[in-house]
């Protein structure tokens, strides 16, 4: 029982009213989808992954619903990172866009969008960071937003910079953006990082390598856009996120 | 058309400058009735506590009712119930504390009853993805002997998922190596 993930879901009959919006499973994700929780050239990993295999564990309805965190809780200049403090931030001002979408390209409205990152300088105002760049006064690097009807975010903030971290001789951070998706359901929360494109980085970089498809890592990168950008102020970069969204248990593609 | 889901990357050492918040810890607001605290250590694979990790759970009240039911009957009507909670930590001690009400009894998909359970995501630097548990409760063992997602855990493991009972509420601690390593599930 305990030598592999087991894949067997045992038996699963839909009960509930087969016209709520909330399906009744959720996708399960083929391996190599995310990255894997041990991953040598990502020193941290060591001691922080389970050494046994992971249990399957049938999804119920604690799986499928899902806190609903919103509008109490953002307030209307959350999404704006420019204007948190009494003078502007340095560096390149960029809106950072996309929609949120699952699986099947149902947009997911209502969601909760959380992002921190560090200054142009790649500096994080955290007292853990101390590499010699400048903090900036007028960045504190976090923001949150709700989707739209249309499962639409956006965020407009500066840059970030690249920056050097200790997990092996010279090695930088490519630029990027932490994010945190609620989703709908416990079974679509999710914590990624969003890149930039063409990032000299990208080559050298553990974390975003531990994604071992070529084409998966392509996901995380956004897309500068020129008809998002603002003329005399501010660049665009887009990018779209994908949830897990509704899959048939194996017992039901059995049929 | 089937699209890819988005790759997990790690929460990373900065998470504090934008995910933990005041109300965070409090699946319930203060005072609720019957609120109990649970809490525990986050052991890493050394047996050193972690100091900086996330942690959040969700979970159905007494009446085995969630905070938004998606559809599927009635919520909660414990007032202001949230079910959520989100502790997160960059310096500490690798202990974590929520206050809650102990979950009820939910069916799951087949009509089975399960037992009270609430589950837990935890994210750290380190970790390239969430990794997924559930605490169940020590002083339940006959739901828990009737529980299919227990069913489910090697016998000799089962234990890895009991809050035990102290003052004020449980005690859940979660290793990630070693003897006693906790079980994570696949969700």
């Amino acid at each position: 029982m305990t030598e592999e993930l087991q894949t067997d879901p045992g038996e699963v009959r839909q009960i509930y009213d087969p016209v709520a919006e909330t399906p009744t499973s959720y996708l399960r994700e083929p391996e190599g989808v995310h990255p894997p929780l041990d991953y040598p050239p990502y020193k941290s990993t060591s001691l922080r992954h389970p050494k046994q295999p992971l249990v399957y564990l049938p999804q119920t309805i604690t799986e499928i619903t899902g806190p609903r965190l919103g509008s109490p809780e953002v307030g209307e200049t959350d999404n704006d990172l420019t204007v948190q403090h009494g003078g502007e931030p340095l560096g390149e001002r960029i809106i950072v866009s996309g929609r949120v979408f699952d699986t099947e390209g149902k947009p997911l409205r209502g969601t909760l969008v959380e992002i921190w990152q560090a200054n142009s300088a790649g500096r994080y105002k955290h007292r853990w960071d101390r590499w010699p760049a400048p903090l900036d006064p007028n960045f504190s690097g976090a923001g949150r937003c709700v989707t739209d009807d249309e499962g639409r975010y956006q965020f407009t903030t500066i840059k970030p910079g690249p920056y050097p971290w200790g997990n092996h001789y010279n090695a930088w951070r490519p630029a990027h953006i932490h994010f945190s998706l609620l989703g709908r359901a416990f079974t679509q929360r999710l914590v990624t990082q969003m890149y930039f494109p063409g990032d000299p980085f990208f080559p050298y970089d553990p974390i975003f390598n531990s994604v071992r498809d070529a084409t998966a890592r392509e996901r995380m990168i956004s897309s500068f856009s020129i008809h998002g950008t603002v003329p005399n102020w501010a660049q665009a970069f887009e990018w779209d996120i994908y949830l897990r969204g509704p899959g048939a248990t194996p017992f039901e593609e059995a049929h | 058309m089937i699209f890819d889901t988005t790759p997990s990357q790690t929460v990373g050492p900065y998470f504090a400058i934008g995910l933990p918040y005041e109300l965070g810890p409090f699946a319930v607001p203060e005072g609720t009735p019957g609120a109990i605290h649970i809490s525990g250590t986050i052991y890493d694979g050394a047996g050193e506590p972690i100091p900086d990790f996330l942690l959040e759970t969700w979970q159905a009240d007494p009446e085995g009712k969630f905070a938004d039911m998606h559809g599927y009957g009635g919520p909660s009507e414990l007032p202001d119930f949230r079910g959520f909670a989100r502790y997160g930590v960059e310096d500490g001690d690798g202990t974590y504390d929520i206050l809650t009400v102990k979950p009820g009894p939910v069916p799951d998909l087949a009509g089975t009853a399960q037992a009270p359970h609430i589950d837990v995501s935890v994210f750290a630097r380190g970790m390239l993805h969430r990794c997924v548990t559930r605490i169940y409760f020590a002083d339940e063992a006959e739901a828990n002997a009737a529980d299919p997602a227990l069913a489910r855990v090697p016998l000799e493991r089962r234990a890895t998922l009991l809050a035990e009972p102290r003052a004020g509420g449980y005690r859940f601690d979660i290793r990630f190596q070693g003897p006693g390593e906790t079980v994570f599930f696949a969700v």
